[in-house]
C-alpha cells in the first residue's frame, strides 16, 4: 500500500513538470510579454520605452527559455521560464502583474471563503443526491420513479445561471430570506452562505440523482442482491446494506476526484454571490489580464487534479476488499 | 408416504414483455416429501428457474407475476401471504443456492458476516451465538479452518469454496426445502461431485427436502428420487429416477437422453431434435413439442395433452399414451422423413502429425514492489508436448485454471509462448516473422466457447466472416469473397441469405454455427475448439458435435478440442491429453485413457463424472 502511494507520487513528478512546461509555453510563447505589457498599459498610446519599462519592472525583460548572453548556469537561470515558472514547483507563485501583490499569500487567504461555500455545497449535494437516488431505486419502475427521472432531466437541461438568478430573485428579493450576495467572516457568514449552497445543490441535483440512480439500478440487478433477497432480507435492507456499499465504488470515482477542488472554489457561484474566494480571484485576474495570477491558478488546478486522482485510487481500498495495491 | 413439505398446484408464472405475455411457467404441479430430492430438468428457457423462483416467491414484481395456482408449504398456501410473511419464509423455511457462486456472494462483506446475517434475521440469537452457529455451519460444509474462512472476503475463495459458503448460508436456518438451481454447472467436475455429496449428506442429517434444478441429465440420475422433465413451461413427464432413465416415454425425454454424447455413441451421429423451443409468448394450442416431435400425429398441433399417470408414479403428457385420442379419427401418424444415423466410416487416410508442440511454455511474470520488478512467474503452460494427427481430434481436458486454453491459444500464436516450439508443416511457427506467419494463419483457426459474446454485435454475419477473409485471403475479390461466405454458411447448415443479419437475430446454436463458419471460411487445416459446445443445451450441443464431425470427415480437418466435459471427449476424441497445473499428466488413445487411466489425477477426474 505504502509503496503504491509512493510510486503514484513519483509518477506525478514528471506529470507536474510537464504541466509546468506546457503552461509556460502557453503563457510566454503564445502570449508574449510584449503583448501582456500592451494589454495592461492600454492598447493605444503606448510607447516602446513604456513597454520596456513595464517588462523591466515585472521581470519579463529576459529571454523566455535560453539566455545566450550569459555564461554557465545563468544561461538557463536568467530566463523568464526559470524565474517565473520553475518556482511554481515549490509553490512560490511570485507577484501579480498588475497590482504587484503576493499571489501565494492571496491564495492562502482566499481559499477559506471558497471552502466555506464549496464544502457544504459538496457534502449536502452528495448526500441529498444519494438519498433521492436510493429512493428512486427502491421505487424503480413505478410512476414515481419515471416522473422523477423526467423531472431530473428537466433540471439538468436548465442552465446554472437560471438557478442563481432565480434563487436571488425569489429567496433574496421577494421573500427576503437571505441577502442576495456578499460575504462575512465568522458566525455572520452563515446568512450569506445558505443561498449559494441551496442554489448549488439544486442546480447539481438533476445530474447527480440520475447518475447515482443508474449506479444503484446496476447493482440491484446483480446476483448477490438476489442472494440477499433469498435470505429473506427486506428490500430496504437489501438496498441500504448490500447494494449501497457496492455502489460506493463507482460513486467514489465520481466524487473523490473533486474533493481537492473544494479549495479552488467555483468561478460562477463566487462571482454572482460576491464571495471573495479563489474563483472570484481567477475571474478578476482574467478580466484584468493579470497573467501571473491566471498562470498560477491553471497550474494549481492541475496539481489538485493529480491529487484528486491519487485520492480516488486510495479510496477504493476503503470500500472494496478486492482492490489491493502493490 | 409422508405428507409433502412442498406442494405446487397448477402454478402459472407469467411475464409482461414487449412481445406479449410470456408464459414462462404454465400450469406446473409437483410435490416433494420430507427429505426427498426432486429434480426438474430441461433445456434453457423451459421454465425451470422461474418455477424455483416462484416457489421461494422471488419473482421480480416489476415484470413478472404469479398468474395462478398455489404453492403449499407444509399445507398452507404461501402465494397469498403478505410480503412481510413471505420474508419470514425465505432463507428460513425455504432457501436457495444459485448457479454462479462467483457472483452470488456480496464482494464487500466477509463470509462470516454473510452467514450471520441470515441467522440473525430468522433466529433470535445474540451476536456471540450467531458467530458460533456460523462457525459451526462452516465446519459442516467441510472447511478445515472455519475461523480463518469466517474473516475472508469471497474473492479470496475458489468457486467450489464459495458454493460451500452459499450452502452454509442456505442451511443455517435448517430450512424445510432447499432449492438448488444448477448448483454445480459452473464448477469443475471433481468439485461438482464434492458439492453434490455435501448437499446430500446435509440433507439427510437435517431432513431437508431438495428441489434440484439442472440441465445435466447424468447428474440427476445419481442424485434425485424423482425426476420431472419440463418443456416450454409445462411438465411433460415425471417418474421415479430409475424408471425414467430405464423407460423414458415422452418423445422429448427420449430425444434428450439420446442426444447426450457418450462412449457408446462413438463413430455415430448423435440424435438431435430439429427446430427450436417455441417462444414463450406464442405457444401452440396443442402439444408444445409438436413440430419438433418425431412421433407426431394428426391432431397433436391442436389438442393439448394432459399429464396422466400412465404407470404407477410415472406421469406423462403425450397423446401416444392417450387411448381416447389414439382411438379418434385424427390419430394417424404424420409422415416425416426418419432421421437416419449413418455410421461414420474412417474414410480418411489418416496421415502423420499436423501440429506438434514440443516443450511449450507460456509463463506470465508476477511484478511486485516499488519498481515493479519481476519476482516470479505464473506457469500457465509449463513445458507440454502435444501431437495432433491429421484428420484426428485430440481432446485437451483438465479443470479450469489448468492451462488448457492458454495452451490452445499459444499453439496458434494468439498468445505468445515463452519458449518451446510448435511444428506445423515442418516449420517452427513460433519463430516465423510477420509475413511468413500471414501464410500460416488461415490454416490454423479457433472457435470460442461463448457464442453470445464472441461475435461482435455491431457487425453483420457477412462482415464478421469477411473481415478474416480480407486479411488472410487478400487474393480474393469482392465477388469471390461473397461466394466463399455463402458457401461456408451453407457448410454449417445455415443459409447464404442469412448473411446480412446481426448476431442477436440468431439462437445460441446458430451463433456457434456462425463462429464455425467464420473459422471455416479461410480453409483451415487445423482448428482449436475452445470449449466450443460447453455453453450449449444438450440437443443443440449434439447438433454442433455432429456438424464438427461431418466437417472433419469432408475436409480432413484436425481438431484440438479443449473441454472439461468428459462425455464430449469420449464421444468425439481420438486421443486425449489430460492437463493439470500447466503440465500434461497423461495422454494416449481415448479408449485407453478412459478404460485404464494410470495417473492419479485422471482417475479422480473420471470417477467424478456423473454418468447415465
Amino acid at each position: 500500500m505504502l509503496s503504491y502511494i509512493l510510486r503514484r507520487v513519483l509518477y506525478a513528478v514528471p506529470i507536474i513538470i510537464g504541466v509546468n512546461v506546457i503552461t509556460a509555453l502557453l503563457f510566454f510563447y503564445v502570449n508574449t510579454p510584449e503583448n501582456m505589457a500592451r494589454k495592461i498599459l492600454g492598447e493605444k498610446n503606448v510607447t516602446p520605452s513604456a513597454i520596456e519599462n513595464w517588462k523591466q519592472d515585472h521581470g519579463y525583460n529576459l529571454p523566455p527559455f535560453l539566455n545566450v548572453k550569459e555564461k554557465g548556469l545563468s544561461v538557463v537561470t536568467q530566463t523568464i521560464f526559470f524565474q517565473k515558472a520553475v518556482p511554481l514547483l515549490w509553490f512560490d507563485f511570485g507577484r501579480s502583474d498588475r497590482n504587484n501583490i503576493d499571489i501565494g499569500s492571496e491564495i492562502k487567504t482566499r481559499m477559506w471563503p471558497s471552502l466555506a461555500i464549496s464544502l457544504p455545497m459538496f457534502t449536502a449535494g452528495v448526500f441529498i443526491d444519494l438519498f433521492f437516488a436510493m429512493l428512486l431505486a427502491y421505487y424503480r419502475g413505478t410512476r414515481f420513479d419515471i416522473s422523477a427521472v423526467v423531472f431530473c432531466v428537466m433540471m439538468m437541461s436548465v442552465s446554472t445561471l437560471f438557478y442563481i438568478i432565480g434563487g436571488q430573485y425569489f429567496l433574496g428579493k421577494l421573500l427576503k430570506l437571505f441577502p442576495i450576495s456578499g460575504f462575512d467572516t465568522g458566525v455572520h457568514s452563515a446568512k450569506f452562505l445558505i443561498l449559494p449552497v441551496v442554489v448549488g445543490v439544486i442546480s447539481g441535483a438533476g445530474v447527480g440523482i440520475r447518475f447515482y440512480r443508474t449506479v444503484f439500478l446496476e447493482e440491484v440487478s446483480k446476483d448477490y442482491v438476489r442472494t440477499a433477497r433469498a435470505k429473506g432480507l427486506s428490500e430496504g435492507k437489501v438496498l441500504f446494506k448490500h447494494a449501497l456499499k457496492n455502489a460506493m465504488i463507482p460513486v467514489l470515482t465520481n466524487v473523490v476526484v473533486s474533493i481537492p477542488f473544494l479549495f479552488y472554489g467555483s468561478l460562477i457561484m463566487e462571482t454572482f454571490f460576491s464571495i471573495p474566494g479563489l474563483g472570484n480571484f481567477t475571474i478578476d485576474a482574467i478580466q484584468s489580464q493579470d497573467f501571473a495570477i491566471v498562470r498560477s491558478m491553471v497550474y494549481l488546478g492541475s496539481i489538485l487534479y493529480i491529487i484528486g486522482l491519487i485520492l480516488t485510487d486510495i479510496s477504493y481500498t476503503l470500500v472494496d476488499p478486492r482492490v489491493i495495491f502493490e | 408416504m409422508t405428507a409433502p413439505v412442498i406442494e405446487v398446484r397448477n402454478l402459472k408464472t407469467y411475464f409482461k414483455t414487449s412481445g406479449g405475455i410470456a408464459k414462462a411457467v404454465d400450469g406446473v404441479s409437483f410435490s416433494i416429501p420430507k427429505g426427498g430430492t426432486f429434480a426438474l430438468v430441461g433445456e434453457s428457457g423451459c421454465g425451470k428457474s422461474v418455477t424455483a423462483l416462484s416457489v421461494i416467491q422471488l419473482i421480480d414484481s416489476a415484470s413478472g407475476y404469479i398468474a395462478g395456482g398455489e404453492v403449499l408449504l407444509n399445507g398452507s398456501d404461501i402465494t397469498k401471504l403478505g410480503e412481510k410473511e413471505k420474508r419470514k419464509i425465505r432463507g428460513n423455511k425455504i432457501s436457495m443456492i444459485f448457479q454462479e457462486p462467483m457472483t452470488s456472494l456480496n464482494p464487500v462483506f466477509t463470509v462470516g458476516n454473510q452467514i450471520e446475517e441470515a441467522i440473525c434475521l430468522h433466529q433470535r440469537k445474540t451476536a456471540k451465538d450467531a458467530r458460533a452457529l456460523a462457525l459451526d455451519m462452516l465446519k459442516k460444509v467441510r472447511f478445515a479452518n472455519p475461523e480463518e474462512i469466517y474473516d475472508e472476503y469471497p474473492h479470496r475463495l475458489s468457486g467450489g469454496m464459495r458454493q460451500r459458503v452459499m450452502i452454509a448460508i442456505a442451511l443455517s436456518c435448517k430450512p424445510d426445502l432447499l432449492i438448488a438451481d444448477e448448483p454445480t454447472t459452473a464448477l469443475d467436475v471433481t468439485i461438482q461431485d464434492e458439492i453434490l455429496k455435501l448437499i446430500k449428506e446435509l440433507k439427510d442429517t437435517m431432513g431437508t427436502a431438495v428441489l434440484l434444478i439442472t440441465h445435466n441429465l447424468a447428474l440427476v440420475a445419481n442424485n434425485a428420487d424423482t425426476v420431472c422433465v419440463m418443456y416450454a413451461g409445462k411438465i411433460v413427464e415425471s417418474a421415479p429416477t430409475a424408471e425414467l432413465f430405464k423407460k423414458p416415454l415422452h418423445p422429448y425425454t427420449q430425444k434428450l437422453l439420446s442426444s447426450v454424447p457418450a462412449i457408446s455413441m462413438r463413430g455415430k451421429l448423435l440424435d438431435t431434435i430439429p427446430g427450436t423451443v417455441p417462444s414463450a409468448t406464442a405457444y401452440a394450442d396443442g402439444c408444445r413439442f409438436s413440430g419438433r416431435c418425431h412421433r407426431e400425429m394428426q391432431g397433436c398441433k391442436t389438442i393439448e395433452p394432459v399429464l396422466v399417470e400412465n404407470e404407477e408414479r410415472h406421469f406423462i403428457a403425450c397423446h401416444l399414451f392417450d387411448a381416447v385420442f389414439l382411438a379418434g379419427v385424427n390419430s394417424t401418424h404424420v409422415t416425416r422423413a426418419e432421421a437416419y444415423l449413418p455410421h461414420i466410416k474412417n474414410a480418411l487416410v489418416k496421415g502423420g502429425a499436423i501440429v506438434e508442440a514440443r516443450g511449450l511454455k507460456t509463463w506470465y511474470p508476477i511484478r511486485k514492489g516499488l519498481l515493479k520488478r519481476v519476482k516470479g512467474y505464473v506457469k500457465a503452460v509449463d513445458g507440454i508436448d502435444l501431437t495432433i494427427k491429421k484428420g484426428e481430434t485430440l481432446a485437451l481436458v483438465g479443470e479450469s485454471g489448468s492451462g488448457k486454453t492458454t495452451a490452445g491459444k499459444s499453439i496458434i500464436r494468439l498468445i505468445s509462448a515463452t519458449s518451446g516450439e510448435v511444428v506445423f508443416q515442418g516449420r517452427d511457427i513460433l519463430k516465423l516473422g510477420g509475413k511468413e506467419m500471414q501464410g500460416v494463419k488461415p490454416l490454423m483457426q479457433i472457435i470460442f466457447q461463448d457464442p453470445y459474446s464472441s461475435l461482435n454485435p455491431r457487425l453483420t454475419v457477412k462482415e464478421i466472416i469477411e473481415e478474416g477473409l480480407i486479411i488472410l485471403k487478400p487474393g480474393l475479390d469482392r465477388k469471390r469473397r461473397l461466394k466463399k461466405i455463402g458457401a461456408s454458411l451453407e457448410q454449417v447448415g445455415l443459409s447464404a441469405d442469412m448473411m446480412s443479419r446481426y448476431p442477436h437475430e440468431f439462437s445460441g446454436g446458430q451463433r456457434q454455427r456462425v463462429g464455425i463458419a467464420r473459422a471455416l471460411a479461410v480453409d483451415p487445416e487445423f482448428i482449436v475448439c475452445d470449449e466450443a459446445v460447453s455453453a450449449l443445451d444438450v440437443s443443440v450441443q449434439a447438433q454442433i458435435l455432429n456438424l464438427l464431425k461431418e466437417i472433419q470427415r469432408e475436409a480432413g480437418l484436425s481438431y484440438l478440442f479443449i473441454t472439461h466435459d468428459l462425455g464430449v471427449v469420449e464421444y468425439i476424441a481420438d486421443e486425449v491429453a489430460v492437463m493439470y497445473n500447466g503440465k500434461i499428466v497423461e495422454s494416449g488413445p481415448t479408449e485407453e485413457i478412459f478404460l485404464r487411466p494410470r495417473h492419479e489425477y485422471t482417475q479422480k477426474l473420471l470417477s467424478a463424472v456423473p454418468r447415465l
